[in-house]
């Protein structure tokens, strides 16, 4: 996506070259495919428009982009940047002073709450040496205590419910005073689903924020969501005037453009992003990866990051030389595979790596995948293992025999190495985020 | 605007405005006069047509799909009249919906045959699957029908617990195998279960799973052929869950959750809020699925068939 909205704005610039002068008209359709792009990945249509404007304003105030080579490329940088400025700055930490300190969790139905308030408590656990109570004041939906127990026992965090008790303020009034007596420091209250335009609900969730006081309020919502996100994002800002905003689901492929929407229409800061269902996937939240996202490029440092909390760092530091040096071997690869299936879903992990989304998205990537691709560099010599360009004809028909698969699958195995070891090479090397501010 | 009337439950169209933002300007007005009588729509109205279906997460190409139908319509007979254009206009977007030729559903009575009729309902995460199923069981018991419903989300924490205080309010059979077991298996057993009682609709939930996760898909069509083995030609519905709220995202969703379990039905949910949903107009013509049921509210009896017509007039409310 991202090199097709940057070919797009290529061939839509181009015709420019040889102007004098960027003007409203000569820039129009770039500005246009910008907003498709935009729109394509859910930003609200009108944010986006006025997003554009912006964007214009910057675009006519950049000769630049006329002299420039790639004027394409860097007409997306600046969308780049505006994106990345909007979005807020850098990423806020919690404030959890006090004792306790309090956290409220807010948000529509099926937004991921609870999954988020099980994973908050576990990374304040085990990140931030604290000692959390869950607090289940979710009195409406069915089994909604039963599975914030359920996370609250995965992760050895004690969750504070009363099964009978249909009053939420009170539950959550009394959890502060249980919290103080058997001293824990966080409290992390969950509370029901509920739509904006819930009269009675949304009372209830502004008495609960009034009675317990919270240090933070953080509003979640799913980051599929659509249009609507800057209705709901703004609603619940104006009952609660809450601090943060979580994102959940993003080990999906959507584009997030929700994220953006919400920054703009209530200004805070997105605190955390949330993927997968394994309760120790919280991120905090990088404007410039959101940025990449929302625009179709893939996150190769979210990829880095993960990998280096996984791996040693000497490890990771080798690692990081091969691929600059474009060294990146089987060996290396192979070595990764395990260390890999521990850091969770393959899939998503390889979506991080740009230009990866594409190629993955018909791809067969779950932890089966690598028996087949270790069963295949299993098949070579340590030579071929420690340089891939050994592999000729006649060595691919080896493998193949000795795995007992077909050429067709080395070969693709191997194109596939190729590309991934190119494009990790690539990006190692930051052409593009890294372009000079004024190359001419 | 009389031929919608009939359309018009009142009570019915009360619970999905609740909540739909409201404008002064009826769009449909505004469209008709700019219209009437010409051959052509200016660009200002269509930029507009544009802005409102953009809004409603109708998406950029089913945006220009409906606008070149538009188009075409007033190129081809010219309207002088702007009430009979107001319900063409209307008309035109209905009909992309029509076009998978498929009326939309009276109410929830079920064909008399295959008995037991097996469904299984699939979605991502949160979108409300479970929800759905308990308040179908509801419609389908209010129908006189017998009910098992299959708790085959044996992932998410509670989730079986959640099905089965369902099945309780409805007054249904429940088939499960309790947590962190093989959800195909529960799916072969319910409709088992369904086959030895004699019960007339088995309805199976599975956990929500983002479509971009390979084996969790896989493991999809696993549970579809094992309730194949269990009862051959079924599930004779597969009912894709969407959430009102969800933008673009929704179509790679049918797509992906299509390939895997061969979805034959579109139950859209949580349209009580704000969201209107409107990328179900693109998922319904790409893909050929008719949308059912909607979700209206969390109330046991706040699921309604579809209606496309009192759809189309939401989006523009």
């Amino acid at each position: 996506m991202f090199e097709s909205l940057s070919d797009r704005l290529e061939g839509a610039l181009k015709t420019l070259r040889g102007e004098h002068k960027l003007t409203e008209l000569n820039i129009a359709e770039s500005i246009k495919e910008i907003r498709r792009a935009l729109v394509a990945a859910d930003v609200n249509y009108k944010i986006a428009k006025e997003f554009t404007d912006t964007i214009k304003d910057k675009a006519l105030g950049s000769d630049n982009i006329l002299k420039s080579v790639k004027p394409g490329e860097l007409m997306v940088k600046i969308v780049m940047d505006e994106l990345v400025e909007l979005m807020g700055g850098k990423a806020e930490e919690l404030d959890l002073k006090g004792s306790p300190a309090v956290v409220l969790i807010a948000g529509l139905q099926g937004s991921g709450k609870t999954t988020f308030s099980g994973k908050l408590a576990n990374f304040l656990k085990t990140q931030r040496k604290k000692k959390p109570l869950l607090v289940a004041c979710d009195v409406y939906r069915p089994a909604a205590i039963d599975q914030l127990s359920v996370l609250g026992e995965q992760i050895g965090v004690p969750v504070y419910k009363e099964v009978e008790n249909k009053n939420p303020v009170e539950i959550a009034l009394k959890s502060i005073k249980h919290a103080q007596d058997h001293g824990f420091d966080v409290v992390i209250v969950d509370t029901a689903g509920r739509l904006s335009i819930d009269e009675d609900m949304m009372k209830e969730i502004a008495q609960i924020k009034e009675a317990i006081q919270p240090n933070e309020t953080l509003f979640v919502v799913d980051s599929m969501t659509g249009q609507d996100a800057v209705n709901t994002a703004k609603a619940f800002h104006d009952r609660l005037n809450y601090e943060g905003v979580v994102l959940t689901k993003l080990d999906g492929d959507t584009r997030g453009g929700a994220a953006l929407s919400i920054k703009y229409t209530v200004g805070k800061p997105i605190k955390f992003v949330s993927e997968g269902e394994k309760l120790d996937t919280l991120d905090v939240f990088h404007p410039d990866r959101m940025a990449q996202r929302i625009l179709g490029m893939g996150d190769i440092v979210s990829f880095v990051e993960r990998a280096q909390s996984q791996f040693d760092e000497a490890e990771a530091k080798r690692l990081e030389k091969k691929i600059k040096k474009n060294k990146f071997d089987f060996n290396d690869f192979v070595s990764q595979i395990n260390q890999i299936k521990r850091m969770g879903d393959i899939k998503s992990l390889m979506n991080m790596i740009p230009g990866m989304n594409k190629m993955t998205r018909d791809l067969d990537i779950d932890d089966k995948a690598f028996i087949k691709i270790e069963s295949i560099i299993f098949s070579m010599t340590p030579a071929e293992r420690a340089d891939p360009e050994l592999l000729n004809m006649g060595r691919k028909q080896r493998i193949a025999k000795g795995c007992g698969r077909d050429i067709h699958e080395i070969n693709m195995f191997i194109k596939q190495f190729d590309q991934m070891r190119k494009m990790m090479h690539k990006l190692s090397k930051g052409n593009m985020m890294n372009m000079p501010k004024k190359p001419f | 605007m009389s031929i919608f009337k009939k359309f018009f439950n009142k009570e019915r169209e009360a619970d999905l405005d609740k909540g739909l933002e409201k404008t002064k300007t009826n769009f449909f007005d505004k469209l008709s006069r700019a219209v009437a009588g010409k051959s052509k729509v200016d660009e200002e109205v269509l930029d507009e047509l544009e802005q409102v279906l953009i809004s409603s997460d109708v998406g950029l190409d089913t945006t220009v799909k409906i606008i070149q139908r538009i188009e075409a319509r007033i190129a081809r007979d010219k309207y002088l009249n702007t009430s009979e254009l107001n319900s063409i206009l209307r008309d035109e977007i209905v009909q992309l919906l029509a076009d998978n030729n498929t009326d939309d559903l009276d109410d929830f009575s079920l064909p008399a045959s295959p008995k037991p009729y097996i469904m299984m309902v699939v979605g991502v995460n949160g979108v409300g699957k479970t929800t759905t199923i308990g308040k179908l069981a509801y419609q389908f018991k209010l129908q006189g029908k017998s009910v098992v419903v299959g708790a085959g989300d044996t992932f998410r924490a509670a989730a079986v617990d959640q099905l089965k205080i369902w099945s309780d309010r409805v007054g249904c059979h429940f088939y499960s195998k309790g947590m962190n077991t093989d959800p195909a298996a529960v799916a072969y057993e319910t409709v088992q279960y369904a086959v030895k009682n004699n019960l007339d609709v088995a309805i199976i939930d599975t956990a929500g799973r983002l479509h971009t996760k390979i084996n969790l898909m896989n493991e999809l069509t696993k549970i579809k052929r094992s309730i194949d083995k269990s009862l051959s030609g079924a599930p004779h519905e597969v009912i894709l869950v969407l959430d009102a709220t969800t933008g673009q995202n929704a179509i790679e969703q049918a797509k992906q959750f299509t390939a895997a379990t061969e979805v034959s039905a579109l139950a859209l949910t949580k349209l009580d809020g704000t969201a209107k949903g409107g990328v179900v107009l693109g998922i319904s013509d790409q893909f050929k699925i008719p949308i059912k049921y909607i979700g209206v509210g969390e109330a046991i009896d706040k699921l309604q068939v579809f209606n496309k017509q009192i759809f189309v007039e939401s989006l523009f409310k």
